[in-house]
């Protein structure tokens, strides 16, 4: 039975696009059947992070239009061949994208895939939620800070009320997924802890993923940090996610039990 | 465990405390709205509804308000009445 996973934050910038490609990355790496669907129209990243963007040819909506078929719109992942990418389109305005175009794009990727992993755009708009419209599941990102919490609350939401399983009175299974956490930032005090966060937010926890330079690196040569460095403690932290959403029972490690060794705490050092 | 000890002790410096409060208000508050989406419409049709009853009114007359405070927020009616209107107003009561 194929899951529909939508990445999803309200807010820009905290890492739905990383997160997408690394969780889809893992899930691959698993051995599940994999596509990434970039629904952020106009602004479409994901063929850069996964290292395709040359291989680009048809989009998401030139399939919902019916100008491409599915299987050539499909790019298959250099590295992993059960790892595929459905590109968003970098021209067209956001507009060109129906909920029945979408509709039947998902439903033609269930009989195809285990994972269909949809990367949403920011904002609260149109993309967004139709980037959501269809999933079975939502992976809500947010980082430790203010605003992104609270965006990430009104995105939780949406998923209880603008959903296709929503309206049929069915609950959306939600995760949160806390990016860029800084250890000792947290320590300090100088940021939300992930205690505060779940219990504002109020849904399970799927991972947290530390600040690191290995997901800048990934993205710099085109691919998911979980494929690209996966012993880092990005990659693990998202290959130890992408086994709790295939319903595994593991272990939470925090990322300051990673990256700090007890004297390093004791002394308040960073470590490098 | 040691972390979480670690972390009872420092968390009386540092502003994350101060966030989550301010977090935990704002949400409580936003999350109230959400179930409530249009409050202020449907109480501007409702009071529309009732003083229409006893009085013509221009609907766009009718303006409903709601200012929010820290501890009590006010509701404010604004209903202009047509002065042709008066008379049964007069009559009515
Ligand atoms: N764990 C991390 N450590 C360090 N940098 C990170 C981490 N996660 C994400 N980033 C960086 O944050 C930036 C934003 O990430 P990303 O593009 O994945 O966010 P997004 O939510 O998809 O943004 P948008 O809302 O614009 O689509 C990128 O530069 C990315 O490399
Ligand atoms: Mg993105």
């Amino acid at each position: 039975m194929a899951k529909v996973l939508v990445v999803t934050s309200g807010k820009g910038g905290v890492g739905k696009t990383t997160s997408t490609a690394a969780l889809g990355g893992a899930l691959a790496q698993q051995g599940q059947k994999v596509v990434v669907v970039d629904f952020d129209v106009g602004l479409r990243n994901l063929d850069l992070i996964m290292g395709a963007e040359r291989r680009v040819v048809f989009d998401l909506i030139n399939v919902t239009q019916g100008v491409a078929k599915l299987s050539q719109a499909l790019i298959r992942d250099k590295r992993l061949e059960n790892l595929w990418l459905l590109p968003a389109s970098q021209t067209r305005d956001k507009d060109a994208l129906t909920e029945d175009g979408v509709r039947d794009v998902i439903a033609e990727l269930r009989t195809k895939f285990d994972w269909v992993i949809c990367d949403s755009p920011a904002g609260i708009e149109r993309g967004a939620t139709l980037a959501m419209r269809y999933a079975d599941e939502a992976v809500v990102v947010t980082n430790p800070e203010v605003s992104s919490v609270r965006d990430a609350d009104r995105i939780i939401g949406m998923l209880d009320s603008k959903t296709a399983k929503a309206e049929a009175g069915d609950q959306i299974k939600k995760h949160v997924l806390i990016t860029r956490y800084d250890a000792g930032r947290a320590a300090r005090g100088e940021m939300l802890n992930i205690d505060d966060i779940l219990e504002i937010l109020a849904i399970p926890l799927l991972g947290i993923v530390p600040e690191s330079q290995d997901v800048l690196k990934a993205s710099n040569v085109g691919c998911p940090v979980t494929l690209n460095n996966a012993a880092s403690p990005p990659a693990r932290a998202y290959s130890d996610a992408a086994r709790r959403l295939g319903g595994e029972t593991v272990a939470m490690v925090t990322p300051s039990e990673v990256r700090r060794s007890l004297m390093g705490r004791l002394l308040g050092r960073r470590a490098a | 465990m040691s972390m979480n000890l670690l972390n009872l002790l420092r968390r009386r410096t540092g502003s994350a405390p101060v966030a989550r409060e301010r977090l935990q208000i704002l949400l409580a508050h936003e999350r109230g709205l959400r179930q409530k989406p249009d409050l202020l419409g449907l109480l501007r049709e409702e009071i529309l509804a009732v003083v229409s009853r006893h009085v013509a009114l221009d609907p766009d007359k009718v303006i409903v308000r709601m200012d929010r405070g820290p501890a009590v927020s006010t509701l404010e009616v604004d209903i202009e009445i047509p002065n042709g209107s008066e008379a049964r107003l007069a009559v009515a009561s």
